[in-house]
């Protein structure tokens, strides 16, 4: 399939970001080149064949289910760009 | 004095603790020297993002009251993190924008354990920009060149990484590698570093990229040196739930013990010993296979056949992750925020698009794109079906020999500049790193010699089981004897 520029515009839409006109050009023709070269992937059956998404083949060991308090406030609110000293402050919403 | 400086710092890691340990240089005489190195030569390869001269000094100057600690293995060892690794009170920018002022309130588990240990956390290394790209050129401050030729990449991500270990600005340095990124760098830049088995580090304080993928591991000048500080970094960690509780072998005695390869199978991978290799790799690779006949291995031939498909599966999966870790990064509790933005939307996109660069942009699209209704079930669910048969090759493969080996990359470090408007030409280079990463199994990369041509390093593979990291060290140090070490990076000497 023929990755089109709306193609990419739409993805950046849904990531979050906002590109250029220049740079939607460019990367449909880049993962035009990337997604082609992904479709190899077709040739082989897997119709049989589990996924796998992780390759921890073992149980997850488990932790206890306890509250521990790490960090203060202060310590992570320091990183972030606006704060009122309590919260993180972003664009007002409604 | 400087002469002595640059004296200590040629020291290999193990013999630079016995002399600390001994007393015999003073923990901050060793910070000292790799200061001064690295004034002497970051003006030339620009392996660093942030130097701390001062915390170093004061740590090792209060260590040096107390005294060497025998319970502590790396103890006033000076080492170096790359920039994706937490570190308490010090910048982690990951080589974006995106994050050029945040200063965790927290180590990794990897940088604490460090500590613990001993070791000096002198300066944070260079990278691709959240550890995406295979040259360091991605990095949104400034690439970092090889010290064997300024006009050449140091391979990446974790190019800072494997360049400062060249250039002898510390003893040792944390890679992470999610498609080879510890391994090509250390081959390009001629080092060692090893890829552990998924779940032998704790990820916990690694900036996520491809999290079924990345792993942390150590880049050092020669395998002896590898051992301790991997060592230091394996185990168990309630932080991580994918980080096994299994015992970690001796890696030391794994190493010191190594004495000849009799008996042992050595699988050579039939797609990894075929066309594409450029001819001064292939003639070394396989000079270090003739080595290890001669040191009583038996040369097996295997067959990995997926291999073909392993850049496609792995940018699936990669991205795909990818697209989900980055989400994480919206201007709000960390990091960039366009303050001109006036709705909450806006200040999410404008954020996101001024604060990541070019190639992470790429890959949150393409991961996007793959995980979008419609797509997931051709693209991320047929990866993870290919990355399965992918293990099996594996499996299949150590049902006939003990470890596997071949080149680390088909080519030696390539021009700057050389493969940045191409970006698939730029995957490619991930050939022979990648599959290993998909079946989550250890890797090594040893330097095996000069190209006769290009003179630069070449870095030969050993992979190993899961689990398998005290048989891929053993392996690789009986190799190492037999090989002449490299010597100073040309383009510093």
């Amino acid at each position: 399939m023929k990755i089109t520029p709306e193609i990419v515009a739409k993805m950046a839409s849904l990531a979050r970001l906002e590109l250029s006109e220049d740079k939607v050009g460019l990367f449909a023709e880049q993962l035009g080149d990337v997604l082609a070269y992904m479709d190899k992937l077709g040739e082989l059956d897997t119709s049989a064949v589990e996924p796998l998404y992780s390759p921890v083949d073992k149980p997850t060991p488990m932790r206890e289910d306890t509250t521990v308090k790490e960090f203060s406030r202060e310590d992570l609110l320091a990183g972030a760009p606006q704060t009122d000293g309590a919260f993180f402050i972003v664009p007002r919403i409604v | 004095m400087a002469d002595n400086m640059t004296e200590l710092t040629r020291k290999t890691l193990v013999e630079i603790r016995g002399l600390l340990a001994a007393r015999q240089v003073a923990a901050r005489e060793a910070v000292q020297a790799c200061l001064a190195r690295i004034e002497a030569t970051e003006p030339k390869v620009q392996a660093l993002l942030h130097v701390d001269a001062e915390g170093a000094l004061a740590t090792a100057e209060a260590m040096d009251k107390i005294g060497p600690d025998t319970s502590k293995p790396l103890w006033g060892v000076p080492v170096i993190v790359k920039d994706v690794l937490t570190t308490k009170g010090l910048p982690t920018t990951c080589g974006s924008r995106m994050l050029e002022n945040f200063v965790p309130p927290f180590d990794a588990t990897a940088v604490a354990k460090l500590k613990d240990a001993g070791a000096i956390i002198l300066a944070k290394a260079n990278m691709d920009e959240f550890a995406m790209g295979s040259s360091t050129e991605n990095s949104a401050y400034h690439p970092t060149r090889n010290p064997w030729d300024l006009g050449r990449v140091p391979g990446g991500s974790s190019g800072g990484s494997g360049a400062c270990v060249a250039a002898g600005q510390a003893f040792a340095a944390l890679g992470t590698d999610t498609g080879g990124s510890i391994r090509l760098p250390s081959s390009f830049c001629g080092g060692v570093g090893i890829k552990p088995t998924y779940g032998r580090v704790s990820r916990y304080g690694l900036v996520a990229y491809g999290s079924s993928l990345d792993q942390i591991g150590p880049m050092t000048r020669n395998v002896a040196d590898a051992a301790p500080v991997l060592q230091a970094i394996s185990g168990h960690d309630p932080r991580d739930s994918t980080s096994m509780d299994l015992p970690v072998p001796d890696y030391l005695a794994a190493v010191d013990s190594a004495d000849g390869l009799k008996g042992l199978r050595i699988g050579m991978p039939k797609e990894y010993w075929g066309q594409g290799l450029d001819q001064e790799v292939e003639t070394l690779c396989k000079q270090a296979m003739d080595t290890a006949k001669s040191l009583g291995a038996e040369l097996v031939p295997v067959s990995l056949p997926h291999t073909e498909y392993a850049i496609a599966t792995y940018y699936i999966i990669a991205m795909a992750e990818a697209s989900s870790n980055l989400a994480r990064f919206d201007g709000v509790r960390y990091g960039f925020r366009d303050k001109q933005a006036a709705s909450l939307l806006d200040m999410y996109k404008q954020s996101r698009t001024k604060g990541f660069g070019d190639e992470v942009q790429r890959r949150i699209i393409t991961g996007t794109y793959v995980l979008s209704s419609g797509y997931y079930d051709a693209y991320y669910r047929k990866a993870a079906q290919v990355r399965r048969l992918i293990r099996q090759d594996f499996e299949q493969a150590y049902s006939q020999c003990d470890v596997i080996c071949g080149p680390a990359c088909p080519t030696v470090a390539f021009p700057l500049g050389d493969k940045t408007a191409d970006p698939l030409q730029m995957y490619l280079m991930d050939i022979f790193t990648i599959s290993l990463n998909l079946a989550g199994l250890p890797g090594l990369s040893l330097p095996v010699g000069l190209g006769k041509d290009s003179g630069m390093p070449v870095g030969l593979q050993i992979l190993g089981p899961a689990w398998g990291e005290d048989k891929i060290l053993s392996v690789a140090r009986s190799l190492e004897k037999t090989i002449e070490p490299l010597p100073e990076p040309r383009a510093l000497a």
